[in-house]
């Protein structure tokens, strides 16, 4: 296992190589001048300022010394400036990831638990009333655009209602940090607030953060019911459930004890899809929300063109998803003693 | 035939071909339902004056409006039965844009199919170094978060080109052949070994031939059937791209477009709804059409879901 882990380890630097050098071939196909007007930041005051700032980024030599360059630069943990977040990407990347880490934690909880219920049940119940509810509930919100059911939110519980506003917290807040009296620890407005028992800034930053959840949420719940769904219709039809049953063990035991921890293995394996699944959902729905996370970050540096922005969350993101697939592989194996790693 | 009757039987699924054959009617009738200002330009969304303010429908029952432009009683501007954004009529966009997510859906859908099965099918059939180059060359695709991915090439895309329906298109294909190339790989790996295609090499038949003639015929039908489930799932994606101001140019007919004028107008949305409920029932009507056929299309072709419990 240890070989297999290792041997994994080695084909992420691989990996990121080839996906730097592929982002690194599609920007080469605009021209140094456009380029250049990346970097700029004002409407250039003399004709040589183009030259100058081509001439200082090296945008004029070829794509492959520029991207020797920018390797080197990346090897010694320097990634760049990124012109959106007007920090170093490095600094971006760390500044943006807290945001979307409570984001991320707060929606994992009700995707988890909901998703699993509800496919032991759609499963349990096969063909019922509760089955084709749950499964057009989960269909509605594979087919619901992430930005048009956010912007509905938004609609009802912000314009009509006031609930919940977006962004991450209200400006009180903003400006306690400023002052310093509350202190930002682990970046986590949740978690900041209940170590320091501010249940005022826990629960504003609560108010911002439902709509976002709820929003990320329901798209990831079709793809877990169903795979927990189809795992557990197909678990239900061992012969050691029928066992159990012949043996007049209760249905609550059969279900919970024999046949939904067996269920669980294969919904084990898609935790790398709902990774991805995820990274794909920030982007959209901390862009609707206005929410200050790594997502919205990455579409303003897409949309605007940030080059090495997009080349710093790219390399994020491939670092991520192959430690994530690397980490649910070894769960995996730890959880059904047949999968043996090689 | 029998799966066509096992998804007409299903509630689900036909409730699913009802809503793509709704439409398909929409998008045939569209010149009828929603007669454009110039014929030679009917996917510019007609603009009723200049207001940028959104303006409401002109009736409650935007039924009642509609049938006024299909006799003919009333023209679009004044009958504007959605209501406008930026002056541009919600209700011609939506007609018209129905053909743009058909257009879109399937040609995404379509290429991202045949590159899979070029990439695939030379993979899996050459083997050995070469199918190892082009599956990493998969592998390191699949490291893209999708849609940044997209999102990315088609704001590379754009000052190249220009703001338009190809560039977010390419985006799509560029990042979505991947599924469908591993598919068709793991199918051609297991039909190569086959005695039929022994002998076709024992014969001396062309690479070529034994390919087209013999392998990709017996190993396409899955990919094609994913593909096919895949429809919805580009929609979305398309609407997304639309909606970040990545899609198509400004005016074009293109439910995305149309909603991504909302996030202007976020703190009045609850006056403004209309600019987000009927664009976005269109987008989710249709999406959800074709995954309620794929959902029932996957339930009965997997064979470890057949048999009692």
């Amino acid at each position: 296992m240890l070989a297999y882990i290792i041997r994994r380890l080695l084909l992420l630097p691989i990996l990121l190589l080839g996906v730097t050098i592929f982002i690194f071939a599609f920007f080469s196909l605009l021209s140094p001048e456009m380029r250049a007007s990346l970097y700029l930041t004002d409407v250039p005051k003399s004709p040589d300022a183009m030259e100058r700032v081509i001439k200082k980024y090296g945008l004029d030599q070829p794509i492959h010394i520029q991207y020797w360059n920018w390797l080197n630069q990346v090897i010694r943990g320097n990634l760049g400036w990124s012109k959106t977040a007007q920090r170093p990407v490095s600094e971006a990347l760390l500044y943006y990831l807290p945001a979307t880490l409570e984001l991320a934690l707060w929606a994992m909880l009700p995707v988890l638990l909901v998703g699993i219920w509800l496919g032991i049940l759609s499963a349990v119940h096969q063909d019922k009333l509760i089955d084709h509810t749950t499964r057009v509930f989960a269909l509605v919100g594979w087919s619901f655009p992430t930005f048009v059911f956010g912007l509905l939110m938004l609609m009802y519980f912000y314009a009509k209602l006031q609930w919940f506003p977006p962004g991450q917290v209200s400006d009180w807040v903003t400006r306690e940090v400023i002052n310093g009296t509350f202190i930002r620890y682990t970046q986590l407005y949740t978690i900041d607030a209940l170590i320091q028992g501010r249940f005022d800034v826990f629960l504003d930053s609560l108010r911002h953060i439902v709509l976002p959840v709820i929003t990320l949420a329901y798209v990831q719940w079709a793809l877990l019911l169903r795979v927990t769904r189809s795992s557990m219709l197909e678990t239900l039809r061992q012969e050691y459930i029928t066992t159990a049953r012949a043996k007049g063990l209760s249905e609550r035991v059969v279900i919970n004890k024999h046949a939904a921890r067996n269920a669980m293995i294969p919904v084990a394996t898609i935790g790398g899809l709902l990774l991805i699944n995820l990274l794909n959902g920030v982007v959209i729905t901390e862009t609707v929300f206005n929410y200050p996370g790594i997502g919205r970050w990455a579409a303003t540096a897409a949309v605007q063109l940030d080059i090495l922005g997009v080349l710093g969350f790219t390399l994020f993101n491939g670092f991520l998803l192959v430690v994530g697939n690397l980490v649910v592989d070894i769960l995996y194996a730890l959880i059904d003693p047949r999968v043996r790693l090689e | 035939m029998r799966t066509l009757n096992k998804l007409l039987k299903n509630p689900l699924s036909l409730t699913g071909i009802i809503l793509v054959l709704f439409f398909a009617g929409v998008a045939i009738a569209a010149p009828w339902l929603a007669p454009p200002e110039n014929p030679n330009e009917p996917y510019r969304i007609i603009r009723c004056g200049y207001l940028p303010m959104p303006q409401p429908p002109n009736s409650s029952n935007p039924l009642e409006g509609i049938w006024k432009i299909i006799t003919r009683e009333a023209t679009i501007c004044e009958a504007r039965p959605f209501g406008l954004i930026e002056s541009y009529d919600i209700y011609y966009g939506i007609v018209w844009g129905t053909r743009t997510a058909f257009f879109v859906g399937l040609v995404i859908t379509g290429l991202n199919v045949l590159i899979g099965l070029i990439v695939g099918a030379i993979g899996a059939y050459f083997g050995r170094w070469l199918d190892e180059l082009l599956m990493r060359i998969t592998d390191i695709f699949l490291a893209f978060p999708f849609l940044v991915a997209a999102i990315t090439m088609a704001a590379v895309l754009q000052p190249l080109i220009g703001r338009g329906l190809i560039t977010a298109m390419i985006a799509l294909i560029v990042f979505g052949w991947m599924s469908y190339a591993r598919l068709i790989r793991g199918d051609i790996l297991a039909i190569k070994e086959r005695d039929y295609v022994y002998a076709a090499q024992a014969i001396g038949a062309p690479h070529s031939r034994i390919l087209l003639r013999h392998i990709i015929p017996n190993a396409i039908y899955p990919t094609l059937v994913v593909g096919s489930m895949d429809i919805g799932s580009y929609v979305l994606s398309f609407a997304a791209l639309s909606f970040l101001g990545l899609g198509a140019e400004r005016g074009y007919a293109d439910w995305g477009q149309i909603i991504s004028f909302a996030r202007d107008w976020i703190p009045r949305l609850s006056d403004y709804w209309y600019i987000v409920v009927y664009p976005g029932a269109a987008i989710l009507l249709f999406v959800l059409g074709w995954n309620l056929i794929g959902d029932a299309f996957r339930d009965i072709l997997d064979p470890r879901l057949r048999g009692r419990v």
